[in-house]
This record gives C-alpha cells, sequence and structure tokens, in this order.
C-alpha cells in the first residue's frame, strides 16, 4: 500500500458518534467516503456517554442544533441497535425560585417547538415515588429519550460500509496533507479530509484549541421501574455550563435494561483516566440528596471518559479556518449524541455548498480565527 | 471509619491464613479479610455437617494475635488503604503492608446446555454442597479436568449424592502419567491415593468431556464424547469446571504487573513474592495455580515479607521452589483438548449475565469493543465468567478491570474519599 493512495470523496477521522454520522450522510447522498478509525467504534467518549437525548435551553445556538437533531433521531426509534427509549426528562426543582425559573425554560423551548409542562409537587411525586420528599416540582420534558450511543455509531458505520463506505479500522490518522491524509502505516488517502476526532483534535488541528473535561458514571444492578424518567436537577446548568474546576450534578437515568446509570460530574486538569473516589462520593452524595433510595443498590461499575470541549462550549461544525478542503466537527461537549445528527447534517450541507437547515455561522471554526 | 493496620492479607483461605499467622507473630497488627462468613476459603470452606481437616482446624483455630474481619468485601484499592464493605456499613481499612491472598476461581467453558438449570462448576456444586445445599440422592455427572474434580465428587459423595462419574478430558496416559510424577511430592501423592480408595467404585474415566447437556427446564442428561463414541448419562446434576484461573483483579486495581505469558494472567511476584507495587505481596493461587502446599508456604513467606523479615522468608525458598514445580505438571498433564474450545455454537450462551450469544461475538477482535456492542461481560459477574472463557476459546484476552472489585452498595462507593485534603463533605 506505501505510496499508493486511494481516492475519496469523504475521508472521515474519527468513528464517534459525530464521525459515524457525517459517514453515513456522506455515503447516503452517494460520495465515496472513507471512515478512519484506530480503536472500537464509538469507543472514545460516545462509550463513555449516557446516551441522553436532550435539549438543553440556555444557548440558542445550542438549541437550534439540538431540536434539529432530535427531530432527526426520530428516525432512530424502532433500530434495535439504538436501544431507544422514550421516557422523557424531568428536571426537578427544589424549590421555588428553581420552579420559576423553569417555566421560563419552558417557554424557550416551546418557541423552538419542543413540548415542556410544568409538573407541580403532587404530579411530581406520581411521576417519580422515590424523590426526597419536599421538593418543589419539575419541567417535564416528555418526547426526549436515552439510546444506547455506540451500539448505534457501530450501525452507522455498518450502514455507511453496505454503501460502500471503506473502513481503515485500527488505522490512526498521522497528519492532514495537501488534498488527503497520511495514515500510521504510510497509507495516504486523497480527498477532501473531516476530522471527528473529538478530545484527539489538537493532534491533527492544533489551532483548535480543545479541553478535555472528564466525567464519572456508575451504574447500577437491575432495578426495572423504580425511576422511570431520566431525571436531573434544574441547577444542572450551572454545573454544565459553568467553567468551575471540577463540578457534580444530580443526573439520572432508567436505562431500558432496568439498570440505573448515575451522574453527573465535570472536571477540567484531569487528564488520567482512572476513577476518582473523590468525585464518586460527591457525585454520589448529590445523587441522593434527591433520590435516598439509591444508597441501597447495588453498583456493577464505573467509568470514566472525556468530553471534547471547546472555549466557547459550542462544536466546531464547518471549514478548517485557513485550509481547503479540510473540514471539522468536534467539540460537542456533553451533547455529542443528541447533535450528532443534526452536526452531520449541517456538514453534508456545507461541504455540498447547500443551504443549511439551521444557522452554521454560530459554530463556525472562524471563530477561533479572529 | 478508618483504621490502620500494619499488615492487612486479602484472602482466609490457606495462604492467607499462613500469611496473617506469620506476620502476628512478631506482634505486628494483622488484619485478615474474607467476603465470606467463615475463614477457609474455597478448599477449606466450612462444612455444615462435616468436620474440617485437620490442617484446616489448626490454621484457622490456632491463629493469634489476628483479626479476622469476616463478610468483608473489598470493593477499591487505592495506595495505601482498601475500601471495605460489610454487611452493615463500609470501612476504610489503611495498611503499612497488604499480602493479596485472594485465590483462584474455577474455569467453566460453554458447550450447549450449560446454563441449564442443574449445571455448575464443579468446585461450585462442591461449595454450594457444603453450604448445606442439598445433594443427597441426587444423580450428579462430574466432568471437566483437573484433581479438583475428585476433591467434589469426595466431598458430593460424603453428603449423600449418587456420583455417577467423574469425566476427565485428559487421556488416560497423561493422568497416568501425572500419577506417577506425583511421587515428587509425597504428601499430594497420600492425599490422591486416599481420595481414589474413598472414590473405589465410581468410575474415573479418562479423555471423555461433556459434549451437551439436555434437558427443557432442567437438565436430564449429558451427551459425554468419550474414546469409545457418544455416551448418554442420565442425571440431576452436571457439575462441570475445567480447572483453576488465578484471582487477579484487586491486584490489577492496585496497579500490580500482571504476568500475562498464559491464557489466563497472574500476579507478577519475585522470588520473595513481592509484586511490582511497593508494601504489596501475593501469595499462592493468585500467583498461579499449584494447589494446597504452595499456597501455604508461599503464605508464610509473604506474611513474613509483610513485617521486614526477609531472612525469615528467603529461608522457605527451596521448599516454595521445589513446590511451584508441581505447577508446571499440573499445567501439563491436564491440558485442555481443543475440541473443548468448539463446543460452543453460534447459539450457545456465553455470557449468562447478559444473554449474550457465542454468534454474536463474530468479528469482534477486543473485549472492549464486543462489550460496547454486544453488552458482554457488563453483568454483575463483571465479566469474570465470560471474559476467562472467552480467552480460552482463543477469541480475545479479558478486558482490564474496574472498580469497584465485586458489586457494592452505592453508599460503599459514596464512602470512597479519603485523602483529608479533600475538604467537601457534600451539600
Amino acid at each position: 500500500m506505501n505510496g499508493t493512495a486511494a481516492t475519496f470523496d469523504l475521508i472521515v477521522v474519527g468513528a464517534g458518534i459525530v464521525g459515524a454520522s457525517c459517514a453515513d450522510a456522506a455515503s447516503a447522498e452517494g460520495m465515496r467516503v472513507a471512515i478512519v478509525e484506530p480503536g472500537p467504534i464509538g469507543g472514545g467518549a460516545t462509550a463513555a456517554a449516557m446516551g441522553h437525548l436532550v435539549a438543553m435551553d440556555d444557548d440558542p445556538a445550542e438549541l437550534a442544533l439540538a431540536h434539529y437533531s432530535l427531530r432527526l433521531w426520530e428516525a432512530f426509534v424502532d433500530l434495535k441497535e439504538a436501544e431507544f427509549s422514550r421516557c422523557g426528562t424531568l428536571w426537578v426543582a427544589r424549590n421555588d425560585n428553581e420552579l420559576a425559573a423553569a417555566g421560563q425554560r419552558i417557554a424557550r423551548l416551546g418557541a423552538a417547538g419542543i413540548d415542556a409542562r410544568l409538573v407541580d409537587a403532587a404530579a411530581l411525586y406520581e411521576l417519580e415515588p422515590e424523590l426526597v420528599p419536599g421538593l418543589a416540582g419539575g419541567m417535564l420534558v416528555p418526547r426526549e429519550a436515552v439510546v444506547y450511543p455506540p451500539r448505534v455509531a457501530n450501525h452507522l458505520v455498518q450502514r455507511a460500509q453496505s454503501r460502500g463506505a471503506r473502513l481503515y479500522a485500527g488505522r490512526r490518522a498521522q497528519s492532514l496533507q495537501r488534498g488527503g491524509v497520511l495514515l500510521d502505516d504510510g497509507t495516504r488517502l486523497s480527498g477532501p479530509v473531516l476530522v471527528a476526532t473529538g478530545c484527539a483534535l489538537p493532534a491533527l488541528l492544533p489551532m483548535l484549541p480543545m479541553r478535555a473535561r472528564k466525567g464519572h458514571l456508575v451504574i447500577t444492578d437491575r432495578y426495572p421501574g423504580l425511576i422511570r424518567h431520566q431525571l436531573l436537577e434544574l441547577g444542572y446548568a450551572d454545573s454544565a455550563h459553568g467553567d468551575a474546576d471540577s463540578s457534580v450534578a444530580f443526573n439520572v437515568q432508567p436505562r431500558p435494561t432496568g439498570q440505573i446509570l448515575i451522574g453527573s460530574s465535570r472536571e477540567f486538569h484531569a487528564n488520567d483516566a482512572g476513577v476518582s473516589p473523590s468525585m464518586v462520593q460527591r457525585m454520589l452524595e448529590r445523587s441522593f440528596t434527591f433520590v435516598p433510595r439509591l444508597r441501597e443498590l447495588q453498583a456493577l461499575r464505573i467509568w470514566t471518559g472525556f468530553r471534547p470541549t471547546t472555549p466557547d462550549g459550542r462544536p466546531y461544525l464547518g471549514a478548517v479556518p485557513g485550509a481547503v478542503d479540510q473540514w471539522v466537527a468536534a467539540g460537542h461537549e456533553g451533547l455529542g449524541v443528541t447533535t450528532a445528527p443534526g452536526s452531520a447534517k449541517l456538514m453534508l450541507d456545507l461541504i455540498q455548498g447547500r443551504r443549511a437547515a439551521i444557522d452554521p455561522a454560530p459554530y463556525s471554526p472562524q471563530r477561533m480565527a479572529a | 471509619m478508618r483504621e490502620h493496620y500494619d499488615v492487612l492479607v486479602v484472602g482466609a483461605g490457606p495462604a492467607g491464613l499462613a500469611a496473617a499467622q506469620a506476620a502476628a507473630s512478631r506482634g505486628a497488627r494483622v488484619g485478615l479479610l474474607d467476603a465470606q462468613p467463615r475463614a477457609g476459603g474455597q478448599v477449606w470452606r466450612h462444612d455444615v455437617r462435616l468436620p474440617a481437616p485437620r490442617a484446616a482446624r489448626r490454621a484457622i483455630d490456632k491463629l493469634q494475635g489476628v483479626e479476622v474481619l469476616v463478610r468483608h468485601s473489598v470493593v477499591a484499592a487505592e495506595p495505601t488503604a482498601l475500601r471495605v464493605e460489610t454487611p452493615q456499613d463500609s470501612r476504610l481499612l489503611s495498611f503499612g503492608a497488604l499480602v493479596l491472598a485472594t485465590g483462584a476461581r474455577e474455569l467453566l467453558l460453554p458447550f450447549p446446555g450449560w446454563t441449564l438449570p442443574g449445571v455448575t462448576g464443579a468446585g461450585g456444586l462442591q461449595a454450594l454442597a457444603k453450604q448445606g445445599w442439598p445433594v443427597a440422592g441426587k444423580r450428579v455427572v462430574i466432568a471437566g479436568s483437573g484433581p479438583l474434580l475428585l476433591a467434589a465428587a469426595d466431598t458430593l459423595r460424603k453428603h449423600g449424592a449418587q456420583v455417577l462419574g467423574i469425566f476427565e478430558q485428559a487421556s488416560a496416559d497423561a493422568v497416568r502419567s501425572f500419577a506417577w510424577q506425583l511421587r515428587q511430592w509425597p504428601a499430594r501423592a497420600w492425599q490422591a491415593a486416599g481420595l481414589r480408595l474413598r472414590l473405589a467404585g465410581v468410575p474415573y474415566r479418562f479423555g471423555s468431556f461433556v459434549r451437551e447437556a439436555v434437558g427443557d427446564d432442567a437438565v436430564r442428561g449429558v451427551e459425554i464424547e468419550t474414546p469409545r463414541g457418544v455416551q448418554h448419562v442420565e442425571c440431576d446434576l452436571l457439575a462441570a469446571g475445567y480447572g483453576l484461573v488465578p484471582n487477579t483483579e484487586l491486584a490489577s486495581l492496585l496497579g500490580c504487573a500482571l504476568d500475562d505469558a498464559d491464557t489466563h494472567p497472574r500476579v507478577q511476584v519475585d522470588s520473595l513474592l513481592r509484586t511490582s507495587v511497593a508494601n504489596v505481596h501475593a501469595a499462592g493461587e493468585s500467583c498461579g495455580i499449584g494447589g494446597l502446599a504452595v499456597a501455604r508456604i508461599e503464605g508464610a513467606m509473604a506474611g513474613l515479607m509483610a513485617i521486614g523479615d526477609t531472612a525469615a522468608a528467603s529461608a522457605w525458598m527451596p521448599q516454595r521452589d521445589r513446590e511451584r514445580r508441581f505447577d508446571a505438571l499440573l499445567a501439563r498433564h491436564f491440558t485442555l483438548d481443543p475440541r473443548l474450545r468448539t463446543l460452543a455454537d453460534d447459539q450457545t450462551p456465553v455470557c449468562r449475565c447478559e444473554d449474550v450469544r457465542l454468534g454474536a461475538l463474530a468479528g469482534f477482535g477486543d473485549a472492549r469493543a464486543a462489550k460496547l456492542a454486544t453488552r458482554c461481560g457488563m453483568g454483575a459477574c463483571q465479566g469474570r465468567i465470560c471474559g476467562a472463557a472467552l480467552a480460552e476459546l482463543g477469541r480475545f484476552p479479558r478486558g482490564a478491570a474496574r472498580p469497584p472489585v465485586f458489586p457494592a452498595r452505592l453508599a460503599t462507593l459514596a464512602g470512597l474519599a479519603t485523602l483529608p485534603s479533600d475538604a467537601y463533605r457534600g451539600s
């Protein structure tokens, strides 16, 4: 293979949920696609993620991308591999102030076309009897769902392959070159390149700042019906979008298996993938304050993962500044699973020179070149 | 709650008991941990009906100056402390030195019908009988490989089971040669002869293995491949075990290097049983399958090393080396027949926790990729059973160990933080 160059219409580097979605979308348009992935498909942030499909409303651009994507996710409802479960999201208010703020969020989500409802205390406990007494109420987003991201990524790659896409499994993209990419075994692929390597972005595109934001998750044995909705505290966005070195928030998910997935934690400056006992403790204590019953449940595993985080919290979706035929789709932080399908559509529209369904300007990597 | 011990020993089997006793003999504060309700480990597991062997009684009853912490399950490891769960609470036990005597578990291999009720491991059924699970009058087929099959048969018979036969996959020549070489270890030879004598009348067949367990809602019979063709045996229980696999999970979480030259990793130790991590020693089956005699000697050595008595530990070295030579003999003569790796078909469950069939794993080259796509190994056994089986089948090596070491209450995990500098105490 050395020295020879296979030619493609699009070379997707990275087969996480974002890269896999891009490869799938490109192959659906008849493009000749290559996919380069050194590890398991969906083995990075995609594997570590909770797989919660959720619209966050605190940034209009993020909301637009999420809403666009959530509609596209509807195509996966019956896909076995997706393990799609429409449990809805229940945001929990501890006090009247939080409940009042929920009203504003409902208005913003409603304006974007997302059904969200205010829930009073009585209705809250009807929905989730295990919640700690004394909460004020909450906000229910009934159409939101959870999926199992690595299997979706696998499915998307296989679907692309069934349309002729070529998977370079176990191969790392060593460098971007004019008109293509050089792999670690010396293979050269030529054609436009789309880099979707998440936290590993700086290795290929060092001009685009990216930080890894570590998270922990704990999964329990099976307790079917104990928790029915994805539960979050309304203060979640403070943790998710704050810039504190470390934070935790109540974020608990019922898996279709009956298992309960418990998050969430966020840490900058933690590069080691090891489980941090103190972060696990903080995260679990936070979850116990909302659902005391959790204390008694059996935990099976703890794992960590890294969210690819840009300085302004928005992903890079667009052309690489100052380069020709180089594209980037990376930096989705905690929303990569939710926004992967919309990101892929947007990328294909940009690459093909079409008018995109949503305004691409807020995600343009050009903002870092200024 | 944080308690400090000069020496903590994990596992109260023969190795752990010897380690604890040796370490305590010079006045160190020693804690001996075990998840079970009584000391003894697997081989000396307490029997509800029968008296313990003399050696076990001596080792357990004569422990002096050792705090025996039963029903203490190690959940997580930190550089100088272990997070432990008890039925009531969670404790943090810090240590000056640690001895890992975590023993071994049975190797189970998938074959059609292996997940039917009534099918267990050989050591597994032996343990159940000792705990009082009723086997009296039951027709039991024992199958698999290694000397453990005889020990299981002996226990089951003593509990009233009707042992229909012991089916050893190794050839008659291999077992004969093993028995002949056993004379180099007179104590073992004597023990084996005693077992055979007690099992007189129980058919012991060689070159034979169970190819299928049959039955609808429970096992009713087995198809046995023998050198003279397939034999059908009706039975109530099948106890099938293919030897032992070292328990290395805790060592791995502590950062100890594992020796993975063979199919199943073991804890890597030097000639004085030091692991690659300072102040952490390992003894017995976790360092390689060698049996009771090795475990007791290594336990004593590791206990002495843990209190810094290198000279006394070194004195055991010739005896230890001699006993360790048995490992190779055992491994060589009970090498698994390659046909055992082909019994499971695409429909055979391989991960019973998550009901993953072997066919679902086609095309996966490593444990993590397979797990992510199929859930294989994600269940409550944390991949202990399917991981070892898939390694034995030549699919892929086991994935890395992850905390918790065993499933644990969330409340226990919430008590994980230990560093005094960590000021946060919840909201």
